[in-house]
């Protein structure tokens, strides 16, 4: 009640909240949103086959692997960000390439590197459900003669992705934070937006305050609709 | 009186933060580096430029010992309001937006405003038909970068940067089309750069004054006026006595 | 070999400042956390209230965001304060915080509302049996915490405490973004300079994954210290 009244006052009359700087902010959030959704989706297709290579008994499968989630999961993603921002300009060839048109936009570089990372955590979530399907499930599937890519298939997948929800639920709330530091490469995201409208008029409170709570509500949203699929689709599990 | 003082004491003693008279006897700058030539870092990581040299030449006509603080552009007004520093003097145009929030001196340096571009561009003027669908690099919170938003923020896509090199790197990248800066900072870090060659595009940009100003001045908080007044008798001497030009000859010998 | 063309003081003064922010804002956070926990579990609901209120909001807010907020913001709102104090009454003090400090501030109080949720949990796992057989042995009260509740409790902290801690770490480098010069931002500035991004980058890279991996060590270290008596869990 306090706050709407607050938000009124704040709209009339003052020379932040433009239509112009809304648009800003508006313009923000569709690219943060298209920046974690394609992110997340790309990170997804990736994880699951990496997952089950990570899952495998040979190492010369799961060892790279585990390389690349150590790596992306143990350094900052601001330095991923750097890393692929800046360094493929120094690609030979690149700028001449079919790829420079996209690797020119900071999207695209920004959008590589957030997957990769992504991909990283997600291949670890997957990785931990599939070796917790229980054994009965595994030898049941053995009993009715499945192969080994039926039975991951049919049965260990489908009950790993239940299992993997809640913790893929914090991996989708965790990458829409860190992509807050797309504004970093030039993007005009949410925080992108906040960050012109700060130096623009000066106002700290008014830029970040009205982005945190733009953040805050997709973050809610984001925990609705898993504890949502969670209720759905774990209720198996869940005791009578 | 004795009221004020217990406060006081009881205030600094509170506070591990310093506490500071009014009447100035150190200052302190906030300044963004690089903006060659007008401050920068020599490799071995000393401050030196045009703003530095005469800001420096200033105090010691004041009599008072200064320092300075880098701070990054978007910052730097509201590093200003926190007192993380008295005073900006980082080639920081006089305009009236400014203005309402912070005390200017008189202008010391007036340079025009510039477009620049990859030598080979096809892009020979300005203009919101030339501009469109090109990718513009200013440095954010800059008047560069509200007058580019206004003119060009619909046909042309801002790209904006938290320091002037950042935004280098990215022309020599070939990411950026075109870039809008103060002219000196431009020719030094664009048109005398080895790696690849510039040029200016168009003429240079002094109007609309709603914009670009009066000129390149030192800000202070509002209520600083009397540390402002000696700044601007401190600037009047040097520009009498030949320590400005002096200090001119050394950063821009070869201009025009 | 590397050539780090004249960096490499300013990389690991940068490293140092890295290790000591991170280190820093650690040791608020856990201070944070804790006093979250109490208020969390504590019967006044304003405590209740202000806690949740406090986990809820940093846990939704990206980092950066309430980073520039704090760093920012806090200055401002600090100085507005002594402004006031100016205008009012004459007083001419003002609180210079520089950029660590503001760092720390900032890091720990992002990590406090992390730690706190960890906090709780931790201390809701104890076994209250163990508490009254404690106070049965005619333990005082802060025996009681010194010798179970708080060994009981780090047993069931440590995971949480060393996955924040491991957040925490990459959580440094974005003070870079607010102007603090860490090792990301000299590299950053280096590979601007020098157009050479790989040469600095990847050694911070590979420095962080060496934080990194002494910290697991030390974490599984202490994990066994604690799991004494639990049967290798």
């Amino acid at each position: 009640m306090e706050l709407t009244t607050w938000f009124t006052d704040l709209l009339d009359g003052n020379l932040i909240f433009t239509p112009q700087t809304l648009g800003y902010y508006w313009d923000g959030l569709v690219t943060t949103s298209q920046l974690v959704f394609l992110s997340l989706l790309a990170g997804l297709v990736l994880a699951v086959p990496l997952a089950i290579g990570r899952s495998s008994r040979h190492r010369w499968i799961s060892l790279p692997i585990y390389v690349y989630t150590y790596v992306f999961r143990g350094t900052p993603l601001l330095i991923q960000l750097y890393i692929i921002y800046y360094g493929v300009v120094f690609v030979d060839g690149i700028q001449e390439s079919i790829f420079w048109p996209l690797l020119r936009e900071a999207f695209y570089p920004a959008l590589i590197a957030f997957t990769l990372n992504t991909a990283a955590y997600t291949t670890e979530i997957f990785r931990g459900a599939i070796k917790a399907t229980s054994r009965g499930e595994i030898e049941a599937a053995r009993a009715y003669g499945m192969s080994q890519s039926l039975m991951m298939r049919r049965i260990i997948l489908p009950s790993a992705f239940r299992r993997a929800l809640p913790a893929y639920g914090n991996e989708v709330i965790f990458m829409l934070h860190a992509s807050a530091i797309a504004s970093v490469v030039t993007l005009m995201d949410l925080t992108g937006a906040a960050r012109f409208v700060y130096a623009r008029f000066y106002a700290p409170f008014e830029a970040f305050l009205f982005v945190a709570a733009i953040y805050l509500c997709l973050t809610f949203a984001i925990l609705y609709f898993f504890r949502f699929l969670e209720k759905r689709l774990l209720a198996h599990l869940k005791p009578a | 009186m004795k009221k004020l003082l217990t406060v006081s004491i009881l205030g600094a003693a509170l506070v591990a933060g310093s506490a500071q008279a009014r009447d100035y006897d150190h200052v302190r700058f906030g300044v963004d580096v690089p903006y060659e030539p007008m401050e920068y870092r020599t490799p071995d990581g000393e401050l030196t430029g045009f703003d530095i040299d005469l800001g420096n030449a200033l105090c010691e006509e004041i009599g008072i010992t200064c320092e300075w603080i880098v701070q990054e552009w978007d910052g730097i007004i509201p590093g200003l309001m926190s007192r993380n520093y008295d005073a900006i003097m980082s080639s920081m145009t006089i305009n009236d937006e400014r203005r309402q929030t912070v005390l200017f001196s008189d202008p010391y340096f007036t340079p025009p405003s510039a477009w620049f571009a990859p030598a080979d561009s096809e892009l020979d003027d300005a203009t919101e038909e030339s501009l469109d669908g090109k990718t513009i690099g200013v440095q954010r919170g800059t008047l560069q970068d509200n007058f580019a938003t206004d003119m060009f923020g619909d046909v042309a896509s801002v790209s904006r940067y938290s320091t002037a090199d950042d935004m280098v790197l990215d022309m020599q990248a070939g990411r950026l089309d075109i870039v809008f800066l103060d002219y000196p900072v431009g020719k030094s870090t664009l048109l005398d750069s080895e790696s690849r060659d510039y040029k200016v595009v168009g003429e240079m940009i002094t109007e609309p004054k709603e914009y670009f100003g009066d000129g390149f001045g030192i800000a202070f908080r509002q209520r600083d006026e009397a540390l402002a007044e000696r700044f601007n008798e401190a600037l009047a001497t040097l520009q009498d006595d030949g320590t400005y030009d002096e200090i001119y000859q050394r950063y821009f010998a070869d201009d025009e | 070999m590397l050539d780090l063309q004249g960096y490499g003081p300013r990389l690991i003064e940068g490293a140092g400042v890295t290790l000591s922010l991170a280190l820093l804002s650690l040791l608020l956070a856990i201070v944070l956390g804790l006093l979250t926990a109490s208020a969390k579990m504590s019967r006044s609901w304003l405590l209740h209230k202000f806690a949740t209120l406090y986990t809820t909001v940093i846990r939704g807010v990206p980092d950066l965001v309430l980073m520039m907020l704090l760093f920012f913001g806090g200055q401002m709102a600090l100085n507005v304060a002594t402004d006031a104090l100016y205008d009012r009454f004459g007083v001419d003090w003002y609180v210079n915080l520089n950029a660590f400090a503001a760092g720390v501030i900032t890091i720990g109080f992002i990590f406090g509302a992390y730690m706190g949720e960890t906090f709780r949990g931790a201390f809701l796992a104890v076994d209250e049996g163990q508490i009254e057989a404690g106070r049965a042995y005619g333990m005082s009260d802060w025996l009681v915490f010194r010798r179970i509740r708080f060994p009981l409790m780090m047993r069931h902290a440590l995971p949480g405490l060393s996955n924040n801690w491991m957040v925490l770490l990459k959580t440094t480098a974005l003070v870079s973004v607010i102007g603090l010069s860490d090792m990301v931002r000299v590299a950053a500035e280096a590979s601007r300079a020098t157009h050479e991004p790989f040469v600095f980058l990847i050694p911070v890279a590979l420095i962080y994954l060496a934080i990194a991996s002494v910290s697991e060590l030390i974490f599984a270290r202490l994990q066994k210290r604690y799991n004494v008596g639990f049967g290798g869990h």
